[in-house]
């Protein structure tokens, strides 16, 4: 099953290898990542998704809280949560198209941020099941090259991951 | 007052009543030994890093101090690496420390520049590249408070050139905050509530303890534990000597090459109380029907061993010693007469036998054996790898606390010897014996050296049977007697080796000599090697095969 990890860490060199390095090392299937800072300062915040049974999820909890720079994991997967994910993709397109295309990205809120000659780029911010939607929908032009960030979720109401 | 890195490194090592580190000079700690050549700090220079390593290894089993090892950048980091690993995978609190070449030569690289922190990443329990001297105290400080606190193990820190030669403020850190790193000591009272009943309950119990109970100090509390209760104590290889040997309650080894009675009673048992030891695959076999049986009693400082091969009962994270006294609090004595009845029998039934023809060739366990008699189980013993190792852990009865020093979790031939001269280092006053196999002793004979250099007087047996024994059974079980790559006929003669390193050098050849040449190494002051000519073709047994029960043993040679 897919489970969704908060990991708090400390803002320092070599962290995010320590972090990657144990997943390849225990043979962990690690299927995103996203990284970036948080308010606190010198404490920065990984999204992990991982693919694993309940007792590969518990030790992959527990091996995370050995890294030194690791100073919190929370399993998210069960809790009442906002997750996104911002996908770029590049569709190959032209006048005879274009328009058709210009329909999918309306009904999925999504947005186009590039147009070309042959080519235009759009941006769709969603869940998972919303950014395979589009990408089959859009799968029947030519897509040229798509960039995703990876999942990031957090907690909804006023809880807080600290 | 301002001093530069490298002063700051030999401050810090005082702070931390550190006086003595194993290493080897190279460019990029020039500063950092010549800061050393002030202190009273003793430095023992190793012929090759690896050996520093392992010796100061060695000095840490010996003494449950931190092992220190200074080694230079590139090549001399990454001689290292192995005793790093060694240290790693059998949780012995170490710190090394590396010259790296300046900040600004990093990733460009630089003559004898590796990035050893990412090369270590995965066998230390934390490492540190320092990239400002001022950072330098609280990172030593660190670095010795993680090496020795919650399940020890290894940490290095890498010093550019140029941080060694900075200046800065000096104030060593009192105290210690590292936000990510809180272990657990104290055992949760109710999960050790439930651990005590179900011991209490237990008919048919084994305590299988490991090298936790050495890194935590409990060998008496888990004396009085087993003698309280009655429990039979198993080990594993790293917890030979944290339970004496020659006891009633001692049921040697278990495992791979563990004895038929351990084997039995593990997996015949109602409830065994794992205590500081990992479940390790040596151990248990096939870890799905390894004591399948019984309830599952766990008590250890790292949560993550918990579960981690082995389904558990009743969890208990803490520190040995500290569960331990809480559990005796709440345990009386327990009527396991019939168990231990039970366990009599299939010792008698299959007992650690050899033959030693006294007009024929040398026994290798006859060797161990006599080892053992003269020295009373009191000796410290290294061990490399192999059946050498294997016939110490089975003839060997440990009797007194930190008293083995073998590389149980790496497997790393080339290890003992230098940790049996780093045993000595640190506990001068005792005897020390180095159990080696022919193949290992070569691995690291070089550290002779250091051995007649600073007067170690260890004593080395080479069990020598002439070939990769372990290697060698191995292939005559599961590659048809295809012997490749495992004959060592082609190897110094030991005896004139040791004398031209100017140590004392032994051969033997006949049973009847074995004795009397243990007794001149041991009425010789310094260090001995005796070189006994052992018989080839020798089996380790009983032996379970990779992957099977531990109680479907192959008892020995078929007939
Ligand atoms: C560094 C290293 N290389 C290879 C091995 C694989 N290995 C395990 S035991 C063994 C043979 C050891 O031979 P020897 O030291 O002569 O001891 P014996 O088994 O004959 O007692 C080998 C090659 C190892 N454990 N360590």
């Amino acid at each position: 099953m897919r489970y969704v990890l908060a990991v708090l860490v400390e803002d320092k060199p070599g962290v995010l290898v320590r972090v990657a390095g144990l997943f390849s090392r225990r043979g962990y299937n690690i299927e995103s990542l996203a990284v970036g800072k948080t308010v606190e300062p010198m404490v920065s915040r990984m999204t992990i998704e991982v693919e694993a049974d309940e007792k590969i999820l518990e030790q992959i909890i527990k091996q995370l809280y050995k890294l030194i720079n690791v100073l919190k994991v929370s399993n998210l997967t069960q809790e009442p949560s906002v997750d996104r994910e911002l996908v770029l993709i590049k569709v190959s397109a032209d006048v005879g198209n274009r328009a058709e295309i210009q329909q999918i990205v309306e009904t999925f809120r999504a947005k186009i941020v590039d147009v070309a000659l042959n080519s235009i780029i759009i941006e769709v911010t969603g869940n998972q099941e919303k950014i395979e939607a589009i990408t089959m929908l859009l799968s029947q032009y030519t897509i040229l090259e798509v960039v995703r960030t990876g999942k990031i979720a957090i907690l909804r109401g006023s809880k807080t991951i600290k | 007052m301002k001093i530069s890195g490298a002063q700051m490194v030999m401050e810090a090592l005082k702070h931390e009543n550190v006086d003595t580190i194993f290493g080897y000079p190279g460019g990029n700690v020039l500063n950092l030994y010549d800061m050393l050549y002030d202190t009273d700090i003793r430095h023992i220079l190793s012929r090759h890093e690896q050996g520093a390593a392992h010796a100061a290894d060695g000095y840490a089993r010996a003494t449950g101090k931190p092992g220190v090892v200074l080694a230079t950048s590139g090549p001399g980091a990454t001689n290292l690496v192995t005793g790093i690993a060694a240290a790693y995978m059998d949780s012995v609190p170490m710190v090394f420390i590396t010259g790296q070449v300046a900040i600004p030569l990093i990733g460009t690289d630089a003559f004898q520049e590796v990035d050893i922190t990412g090369i270590t990443l995965p066998i230390t329990k934390h490492n540190f590249l320092v990239k400002d001297v001022r950072e330098l105290p609280t990172i030593i400080k660190q670095a010795f408070y993680l090496a020795t606190t919650g399940r020890c193990g290894p940490v290095l820190i890498d010093i550019p050139k140029d941080v060694q030669q900075a200046v800065a403020e000096f104030r060593y850190p009192e105290n210690v905050s590292i936000p990510g790193y809180n272990p657990t000591y104290n055992g949760h009272p109710g999960q050790i509530s439930r651990g005590a009943r179900a011991i209490a309950r237990a008919k048919k119990p084994v305590i299988y303890a490991g090298g936790g109970v050495t890194n935590s100090g409990a060998y008496e509390e888990l004396l009085q534990l087993a003698e309280q209760c009655g429990i039979p104590v198993t080990t594993t290889l790293m917890g030979l000597s944290a339970f004496p040997g020659n006891h009633p309650l001692a049921l040697g080894m278990l495992g791979m090459h563990g004895t038929y009675w351990a084997n039995m009673a593990v997996s015949n048992a109602d409830m065994i109380l794992a205590v500081g030891a990992r479940f390790d695959e040596r151990v248990t076999g096939d870890a799905k029907r390894f004591a399948s049986k019984a309830k599952i009693v766990h008590i250890d400082i790292d949560p993550a061993e918990i579960g981690k091969n082995v389904q558990v009962d009743v969890p208990i994270v803490g520190d040995v010693k500290l569960v331990l006294t809480e559990l005796l609090k709440k345990l009386g004595p327990s009527d396991t007469g019939p168990w231990l009845e039970k366990i009599a029998k299939w010792k008698e039934e299959t007992p650690l036998s050899y033959s030693q023809d006294m007009n024929g060739e040398i026994s290798p366990q006859f060797v161990i054996e006599k080892i053992y008699e003269k020295t009373q189980g009191k000796a410290l013993i290294a061990t490399e790898v192999g059946q050498h190792q294997m016939w110490t852990a089975q003839y060997y009865k440990f009797t007194r606390p930190r008293s083995l020093a073998s590389s149980g979790g790496l497997g790393a031939m080339g290890y003992g010897f230098p940790a049996s001269l780093g045993m000595q280092v640190g506990r001068p006053d005792e005897l020390v014996f180095c159990i080696a196999g022919d193949g290992s002793f070569l691995m690291n004979s070089q550290e002779l050296a250091m051995a007649v250099e600073y007067n170690i007087p260890v004593k080395v047996a080479i069990i020598n049977n002439q070939c990769l024994g372990m290697v060698r059974q191995l292939q005559q079980f599961y590659c048809k007697g295809r012997y490749i790559s495992v004959d060592l006929q082609q190897v110094p003669d030991f005896a004139k080796m040791a004398e031209a390193y100017g140590a004392l050098g032994l051969r033997v050849e006949k049973p009847a000599d074995v004795v009397p040449a243990i007794e001149e190494a041991l009425a010789f002051s310094g260090p001995a090697v005796i070189d006994f000519r052992v018989m080839s073709n020798t089996n380790v047994f009983p032996m379970v095969p990779p992957n099977s029960q531990i109680n479907k043993m192959i008892k020995g040679e078929q007939k």
